[in-house]
């Protein structure tokens, strides 16, 4: 697996087109993708007649995830020769090649009151045999979505050799009314849009949420005493307690160490703006950085190591990296422009980020070493780049411009493929994308 | 516009702030005789010098910044010269400097920004003798824009700092 991984690195690195190889089916996700894998989904069978309808939903959603991903196309069921009904019937390959579908995915719902149970196998048609074992997800009817999400990230997993980010959720700030009197508030969403909770009401202005590392807390910025300070709100029980903070006029742009149990925030005083460490257990808190300049928006390395942020200490905004302790940091980011927003990669090696060039915001991704610059990218204003848990997606959000001008998010490909809006009630902006659920 | 022309322009809104202050208690010395007790809205109005008002829209409770900016521009400097003149006559008033930042700009480098334009404002205040304890500062980013074209006629009125003035405690 690890070596699949790799494997998937260098490819990355050495920038070529996606392949569905002649070997073992396998989609090798790089740069410049030519043509997506084609796929086929026969309806899931439901094994009773209570799942006939879930049956059919999780069927749609698990084409709508590899399809969404612009990395596949399904073949309409219009073409099939043949129907594949049962999810243990022999699989007619030929049938299969016929219509050039080169994986296919079979599964079965049975419903027994509230618990559902979900099984599903995936198939290399040109090799003429199944890829991985059969699986089975057990769960209750209303996670439909989470079932179906977790088949879609199984056979993703199989097929790219790396991780899938289906079953993730999103946290970000919900957005009515207009520019002058706009409402915020703390939400919760599937990484497709879908179930969105409400965690806080809009009676204070709150910005900027981060989910922890294991998705059960969120830190964020609370305007509710008037002066910008930390809350952490607990996603289960929806519970709030501001964090205790350096001292200073204003506190915020919190986010969670690798851990959870730190948190990494800037504090305004003076005018001047610096990043601290804090303990979230004990409130002690530690000084990273002393310029009389504006440091934020910091961003842990995975390995907890170092932290990207921005500073504009030499002017303008830019990017700097520097030990997780504090101390030197070395400028990164040498484009035209500002550059702000870092955020690290899953991975470690591509740093995402805000650039403000010639009246325009892209969203790009740089290596650490600040070479390789690419803008994924252009709008009026993009702004708060979010990588997904297996870093081949970066949500984030744009603004259009003007009096009527509204928040939205949107993704695309690390490759700056596949841009597209996530579909939501209401404006949204500063997302922060959770890890894949267990 | 010179710099003396400013300072007789200066001379001249605080020489008419001088002489159209009104009596405060409404008696003019005398007894007032109980029917012309004057109303609570003449002593807040706009014309009462130290009301917060008069504050708000005779002296300006805002300065306006450059892009990218914290620098006090001149014009600034006039109006804070007047808030603080009313400050230190009005000593009951705690004062909230709230600083704000255009749309065009990443969401918490504005919150830094208007922090530092909140602390020029306060810092200009204090070295004009309003006590330090009686103001606090804030920022609010680009969140609370009072103009909503994305065209530098707005932006130019987003880049300011306010004074909020309240009797209430700063805590």
């Amino acid at each position: 697996m690890l070596k699949r991984f790799l494997m998937a690195l260098v490819a990355l690195v050495l920038a070529g087109p996606v392949m569905a190889q002649s070997g073992p089916l396998r989609l090798t996700i790089t740069d410049g993708v030519i043509e997506p894998l084609p796929f086929a989904v026969p309806g899931f069978q439901a094994e009773n007649t209570e799942a006939a309808q879930v049956a059919s939903d999780i069927t749609r959603l698990v084409a709508a995830d590899l399809s969404g991903t612009g990395l596949f196309r399904e073949i309409p069921a219009s073409v099939f020769i043949s129907a594949h009904s049962s999810f243990t019937q022999t699989v007619a390959y030929a049938d299969w090649r016929a219509i050039n579908a080169q994986a296919l995915i079979t599964g079965a719902v049975m419903v027994a009151g509230n618990q559902l149970v979900v099984k599903f196998r995936l198939y290399d048609v040109f090799s003429g045999s199944e890829m991985g074992g059969g699986l089975q997800f057990a769960g209750t009817v209303d996670g439909w979505r989470r079932m179906a999400h977790k088949v879609a990230d199984a056979a993703y997993s199989r097929i790219t050799g790396e991780g899938g980010y289906f079953d993730s959720r999103v946290v970000f700030v919900s957005e009515t009314g207009p520019k002058n009197e706009r409402q915020k508030r703390l939400a919760i969403m599937d990484y497709d849009g879908a179930n969105v909770q409400f965690l806080t009401d809009s009676t204070a202005l709150v910005l900027a949420p981060r989910f922890s590392p294991t998705g059960d807390r969120v830190l964020y910025t609370s305007f509710v005493s008037g002066f910008p300070r930390i809350n952490l709100l607990d996603v289960a029980t929806v519970g709030t307690r501001q964090l205790q903070t350096a001292d200073g006029e204003m506190a915020f742009s919190p986010r969670f160490s690798r851990d959870g149990s730190q948190v990494i925030y800037s504090v305004s005083n003076g005018g001047n703006t610096d990043i601290y460490r804090g303990d979230i257990a004990s409130g002690a808190s530690t000084r990273l950085t002393s310029a009389p300049s504006i440091e934020t928006a910091p961003s842990l390395s995975p390995d907890g190591t170092q932290i990207v942020f921005e500073s504009d200490r030499s002017g303008t905004q830019q990017l700097y990296i520097m030990s997780a302790n504090g101390g030197d940091a070395r400028r990164i980011s040498f484009g035209d422009g500002r550059y702000g927003t870092p955020v690290w990669s899953p991975r470690g090696d591509l740093v995402a980020f805000t650039k403000q060039n010639a009246g325009r915001f892209h969203i790009g991704v740089m290596r650490t070493d600040g070479s390789e610059e690419r803008l994924l990218t252009a709008s009026f204003l993009d702004e708060s780049p979010t990588w997904s848990p297996n870093g081949r997606v970066i949500m984030f959000m744009r603004e259009t411009q003007g009096a009527g001008g509204t928040s939205s998010l949107y993704s695309v490909d690390i490759s700056g493929r596949n841009l597209k809006p996530v579909t939501l009630p209401n404006g949204a902006s500063d997302p922060s994308w959770g890890p894949l659920q267990p | 516009m010179t710099f003396l022309t400013k300072a007789a322009l200066i001379g001249l809104i605080v020489a008419t702030a001088g002489c159209t202050r009104p009596d405060r208690f409404g008696a003019g010395g005398g007894a007032a005789p109980t029917t012309t007790a004057p109303s609570s809205t003449e002593l807040t109005g706009v014309n009462d010098p130290n009301s917060p008002l008069y504050f708000n829209q005779t002296i300006g409770d805002r300065v306006l910044f450059a892009v990218d900016t914290s620098t006090l521009t001149a014009q600034g400097k006039m109006i804070l010269d007047g808030q603080a003149r009313w400050l230190q006559t009005n000593a009951d008033y705690l004062a909230i400097i709230e600083g704000h930042a255009d749309e065009q700009g990443t969401r918490e480098y504005n919150l830094g920004l208007g922090s530092r334009r909140a602390n020029a404002v306060r810092e200009y205040l204090v070295s004009k003798g309003v006590p330090a304890s009686r103001m606090r500062v804030t920022s609010y980013g680009k969140e609370r824009p009072i103009q909503v074209c994305s065209q530098e006629s707005c932006y130019a009125q987003n880049r300011r700092a306010m004074t909020v003035i309240s009797i209430a405690s700063l805590s």
